[in-house]
């Protein structure tokens, strides 16, 4: 039995740089970046000052209100996203393929504000009782559920939580689940909305984020920058998308994963290399064969420095010719759901042929020595390209992409 | 008092689930009004709060129509 293909045909997002693909896919290409001085969060209490927060955000437009009101921010990203996606992918759930359908969703940490309401009834306001709905919007499991909900898909739904990682963690299993015939169709990505005092406080605390902004791959880079949104992606069998005659955006290939098994935050090389290596084998192609890596670059000093050495470990003399970049300069780093933006760059890279750049760039690190596409994306059609999430904890999954033929 | 409870449920009813004031009267049922178990639990809670009072988990559960809503509020303030 030859292997089944399967290819995207929807995506959606929201994100700082745009409340849908096309206009976060503009933002990429034009390097413009979505960082600045947050408001959610009062900045005087804060050591940094600047994230790339999704501003004017109004699911009221595509949700009805009595099912809006059991969404945390998160999961009412997710909804948005997914409808985009399904939007444009065309495809119609229902009684027939709704059971052969997934949805898998990443995120690192959930319903997070409702969460904070809670403390801030308890603890501030001396409350003696939380809002009744605290845990259905807490709970991580939301955005999946409701994206099921809403769509009406009854097959395999669930989360994944791997820190920065879970995003790409939940579309390569949706994507194996289609391959080996569990499923036929599935919804997947991630959503993340960090924005709240105590989380804020908490990466404040590990010193990991940048007085200014993200600078991926620069000697002058100071860490990273949090953002927040929803990047959610329809895949679908090529037999399926042919017959509905939907547009094919890209193949996806591969799909590697490892664990470090080393230190809680400090990345090990050999982890990255491994799951980078795993996904070329899965996808069945050469180093040679890459044209585009989106990196995981965070803009931390230990991130970029390793990434880039386990790049070049992996892709040897093939390296020096191999443009990568780090979209996260532009709509800041969203934990979970990073890697469903960083995919659905990839694949608008993979279907315009432009390589999206890494902005906010200066000089660079001899450290990080690579093609690195400074403050200008670059028109290149290729035809692989990789997407890395490299996440705390260890924990590392890596995706292959192919643009579309038949 | 039941009047007011009433009053304070059907404003409660009317601004948060956007069901018409006119529509809600003593004898509507929750399911009649298209509330399901979490909208109860919800407008239970908001109740608490607005007449300072606990209802216990038990009576909430029984809970299934306005003049219900009404009786258990009123035992609730022991009046």
């Amino acid at each position: 039995m030859t292997e089944r293909r399967v290819v995207v045909t929807g995506t959606g997002i929201i994100s700082a740089i745009g409340h849908n693909t096309h206009d976060f896919w503009n933002s990429l290409v034009e390097c413009k970046s979505g960082i600045g001085p947050f408001s959610s969060v009062d900045p005087t209490l804060m050591r940094f000052k600047n994230g790339a927060e999704v501003k004017n955000f109004d699911a009221s437009i595509l949700i009805e209100k009595s099912d809006l009101d059991l969404m945390d921010r998160f999961a009412q990203f997710s909804v948005v996203a997914a409808k985009e996606a399904v939007n444009q992918s065309g495809i119609i759930f229902n009684e027939e393929n709704g059971y052969r359908s997934a949805v898998i969703c990443g995120t690192s940490i959930g319903g997070v504000h409702a969460q904070e309401q809670t403390y801030i009834d308890l603890y501030r306001d001396n409350k003696s009782r939380v809002h009744p709905l605290s845990i259905p919007k807490t709970m991580p499991n939301g955005a999946a559920s409701n994206v099921s909900m809403q769509m009406g898909i009854t097959g395999p739904v669930y989360t994944i939580s791997t820190a920065c990682a879970s995003s790409n963690h939940a579309i390569g299993n949706a994507f194996w689940l289609i391959r080996n015939g569990i499923c036929d169709q599935a919804l997947a990505g991630g959503s993340e909305t960090p924005f709240t005092y105590t989380f804020l406080k908490a990466w404040e605390a590990i010193r990991v984020v940048s007085p200014d902004t993200c600078r991926p791959f620069s000697k002058t880079r100071q860490g990273m920058i949090l953002g927040e949104g929803s990047g959610m992606i329809v895949m679908e069998t090529l037999e399926n998308a042919k017959r509905r005659g939907a547009e094919i955006l890209a193949e996806i290939v591969g799909y590697g994963m490892s664990s470090d098994a080393s230190h809680i935050t400090k990345p090990d090389q050999k982890g990255a290399e491994r799951a980078m290596r795993l996904a070329m084998e899965d996808a069945k192609i050469n180093v040679e064969q890459i044209g585009y890596i989106n990196a995981h670059g965070t803009g931390t000093l230990v991130n970029d420095t390793m990434e880039v050495a386990a790049i070049k470990n992996v892709f040897g003399n093939h390296a020096d010719a191999l443009p990568i970049s780090s979209t996260k300069s532009m709509h800041g780093h969203a934990l979970g759901a990073t890697s469903s933006l960083e995919a659905v760059a990839t694949i608008m890279a993979l279907k315009d042929g432009i390589l999206p750049p890494t902005a906010n760039f200066e000089e660079i690190d001899e450290t990080c020595n690579m093609d690195v596409l400074a403050n200008a994306s670059r028109s290149k059609s290729i035809k692989y390209a990789l997407s890395n999430a490299f996440a705390f904890g260890g924990l590392n999954a890596v995706l292959a992409f192919k643009k579309w033929e038949e | 008092m039941s009047e007011s409870i009433f009053e304070k449920i059907a404003t409660i009813l009317s601004t948060k689930k956007g069901i018409d004031k006119e529509s809600i009267l003593i004898e509507s049922s929750f399911e009649e009004l298209g509330l399901d178990s979490l909208d109860a639990v919800e407008l239970i809670s908001d109740l608490e709060d607005e007449f300072n009072v606990t209802i216990p988990n038990v009576e909430l559960q029984s809970i299934k129509t306005i003049q219900q809503a009404v009786d258990g509020l009123q035992k609730a303030m022991g009046s």
